[in-house]
């Protein structure tokens, strides 16, 4: 078998080997609690410290302190709801997509659920992108918390955060928003938006798993998650992470000064295999919007297959991807992402998903075009809804189901 | 991953008779394209002896659905059409040596289509057919009672999610979780019955507030439990009229026989659980609460209250009284 071929690093990446390097020292010698008064805390708490300027610079905030470590993703999400809910206990509404990732949407669905919000979801269209107006008319004095994802985790299809936080700001609602696929692939300057909160992860870039941060813009009411301890100047108790926060902080280094890359070869990378892919097989598309997407993404429909399937096909080839279908999460459904762009069952179920990053090179993706037509075709060969000898679908109804 | 066995895999990626039986004498068709997996089975019969000469499938779906097919079609190539149906679901994945509890439904989707195809073969409508298979239960899946029933049976299931694991009904919108709570309660209470299920594992519908109406005192395996249906009046309306009357005196359980009750219902969600890297463990029983350590993901899992509603219902169905259920930790601190 060839070489294992990553290309599903939207769900986790690689762990640079220059951030295990920068995290090792903090294991073993400067293993000190950073809120000690001696040299070990010393050493701990400078760590600490350039990860924030590292993670500042990233994110182009105004000020370090805007930095909070978490441990992760789905935490600062939840830290970001709650406290917006806290901070606005009048207000019992919330409004959010209907992509979000499970960290944000179960959340809401359990808040509207258990504790009574009124929930907005707002539906995108079937190329993914949100809909303006429905957002426009579910904003009001009511809303506590506007919580929308800059780009999805499936399609790498992007939302226009900024413009979507100035027009909650126009009505003082505090806007988050959930960037963890954003955050090292696009520049990003959120001292100069409206964005009050936003949510990073380490292990989509680069960084350890177990690690992530919250940005809170200066001024925003925030009401701590987890209380105790004054670290994170009260804002996340809890003795610091401190090897994983200095690796989230080379990890965002490291990141930042690969944007031209991730933007360039990574993006003539996907491209080629897109286009690789749509020459070679049939009953094949592309979806989210392609116009407007993270430029590492590209999640296609391979339509009368199913994509567990897929997967494990690609992954005796050594290609490991993703898939939205149903059978890959163990739930009966194809992808929440999917359902709600609309996408066809006989696509959805098939829908696949391909990562790349910069560690990705194009002998991979040429390996990825020439094996996957088979796959293809092979699952084809045994699907009853297509007809092999015409090269086209058939009818299919059975008698009953 | 799942964690499939080798059999699952080979017959993945070495599916047997996979194609399409050119004039077969009997073709069953099974699943749609909007459930996720569909199957064609074929069969080729010898008007002699009955006898299945050849079968060929075609399927749509996952690695466990191609690879229950395949082997569906091993075990039913040389067995005569009256063997044949003797093959059950269980089969089929005994045969792959297993199939994870999510994807039983597509050793289900092997026998439902092998029945039709035998059914096609023996010329009888298929019209008729459906009939006889009952009221449509899950709309999503297309799941009707006559499946359901079958895949009951034939699993000896006893609790809705096994139910949605099997068959795929209810996976969805989830509304029709009280016909299917329905089906269960029935086909169990028909189980127990005829001996083929404890009545203590036994699921028993019942609607909203209105309490088991036999007592649990005293479950005596062999006594058959038939008052599993007269419950079954239609709660609606029954219920809101004498809430009061339909508590059982809760008093005379002993505390041994209470735990005895309480430890059976936990082992049945335990798998619940454990599907998804948890578990739960009973800790302490002091009057109506009952204090249950969460392992694992379900300790913080954002749902965890949820988790704990669930097995509190679980035991007061057990109980036929209504039990408060706490985490550990905090009965500790109170």
């Amino acid at each position: 078998m060839e070489p294992a071929i990553y290309l599903d690093n939207n769900a986790t990446t690689r762990v640079d080997p220059e951030v295990v390097a920068a995290m090792l020292p903090f294991f073993t010698e400067h293993f000190g609690n950073a809120s000690s008064m001696h040299g070990f805390g010393t050493a701990a708490g400078a760590g600490l410290a350039r990860a924030r300027t590292q993670i500042q610079a990233l994110l182009g905030a105004a000020h370090d302190h805007e930095v909070v470590f978490t441990s992760g993703g789905s935490e600062s999400d939840t830290a970001a709801i709650l406290s917006a809910l806290a901070a606005y206990p009048e207000r019992r509404e919330i409004v959010t997509s209907a992509v979000e990732h499970p960290a944000v949407l179960s959340l809401c669905q359990y808040l509207a659920k258990q504790e009574g919000y009124r929930l907005h979801v707002i539906p995108v269209d079937e190329r993914g992108r949100l809909d303006l107006e429905a957002y426009r008319e579910a904003l009001s004095e009511r809303v506590a918390v506007v919580s929308i994802m800059w780009a999805n985790n499936e399609t790498g299809t992007l939302f226009p955060v900024e413009q979507l936080a100035e027009m909650a700001h126009a009505l003082d609602i505090p806007f988050h928003t959930d960037a963890v696929q954003v955050v090292g692939k696009l520049p990003l300057k959120l001292a100069d938006s409206a964005i009050d909160m936003l949510s990073l992860s380490g292990h989509k870039l680069h960084g350890p798993k177990g690690i992530g941060a919250l940005y809170i813009k200066r001024g925003t009411r925030f009401r701590p998650l987890i209380r105790g301890g004054h670290q994170e100047r009260g804002r996340r108790a809890g003795t610091e992470n401190v090897p994983g926060i200095v690796g989230l902080g080379r990890a965002a280094e490291l990141a930042l000064a690969g944007l031209t890359d991730e933007n360039t070869r990574v993006r003539a990378l996907r491209d080629r295999l897109e286009q690789g892919l749509l020459a070679r097989i049939d009953h094949c598309f592309v979806t989210g919007d392609v116009d407007n997407r993270l430029p590492n993404t590209a999640n296609l429909a391979f339509e009368f297959i199913e994509g567990e399937a897929i997967l494990l096909l690609l992954n005796r080839e050594g290609v490991a991807a993703s898939s939205g279908s149903a059978c890959t999460s163990g739930s009966l459904e194809p992808s929440h992402v999917m359902r709600a762009m609309g996408i066809p069952y006989t696509a959805a179920h098939g829908a696949t998903r391909f990562s790349l990053s910069r560690e990705t090179t194009e002998a991979e993706i040429d390996r990825v075009v020439a094996v996957l037509p088979g796959i293809v075709e092979r699952l084809r060969s045994l699907s009853p809804y297509w007809n092999a000898a015409e090269g086209t679908t058939k009818t299919f109804e059975p008698a009953y189901a | 991953m799942w964690n499939y066995s080798e059999k699952v895999k080979d017959h993945f990626f070495n599916p047997r008779n996979a194609g399409v039986l050119e004039q077969p004498d009997g073709v069953g068709e099974v699943g749609s394209i909007a459930c996720g997996d569909a199957l064609k089975l074929m069969i080729k019969v010898s008007p002699a002896d009955s006898r299945i000469l050849d079968a060929r499938f075609q399927t749509f779906g996952c690695g466990s659905a191609i690879a229950s097919s395949s082997a569906l079609t091993e075990m039913i190539i040389g067995k005569t059409i009256d063997e044949a149906l003797t093959v059950t679901n269980q089969d089929i994945a005994g045969y792959l040596g297993g199939l994870p509890p999510e994807k039983m439904h597509c050793s289900v989707m092997g026998a439902e289509a092998l029945r039709a195809a035998i059914a096609n073969y023996r010329g009888e409508a298929l019209e008729a057919e459906d009939d006889e298979d009952g009221a449509l239960v899950c709309k999503c899946f297309g799941i009707t009672e006559g499946l359901l029933t079958r895949a009951i049976r034939t699993n000896a299931l006893t609790t809705v999610e096994t139910v949605t694991a099997y068959t795929k009904a209810g996976g969805s919108c989830a509304t029709c979780r009280d016909k299917i709570e329905m089906v269960l309660g029935d086909v169990n209470a028909d189980m127990v019955s005829e001996g083929l299920l404890d009545s203590a594992r036994a699921f028993r519908y019942r609607g909203r507030g209105l309490a088991e109406a036999a007592p649990v005192t005293t479950p005596a395996p062999a006594r058959p439990t038939a008052p599993a249906r007269p419950a079954q009046v239609r709660p609606s309306h029954a219920a809101a009229a004498k809430p009061a009357a339909a508590r059982p005196a809760g008093g005379a359980l002993t505390l041994v026989r209470k735990i005895a009750l309480i430890q059976e219902a936990l082992e049945a969600v335990r798998p619940t659980f454990q599907r998804d890297g948890g578990d739960v463990e009973l800790v302490d029983v002091d009057g109506d609460t009952v204090s249950v350590q969460l392992f694992g993901t379900c300790v913080d899992c954002s749902m965890s209250s949820f988790t704990l509603h669930m097995v509190q219902e679980k035991l007061s169905e057990a109980l036929g009284r209504p039990v408060r259920v706490v985490p550990a930790d905090d009965s500790l601190a109170a």
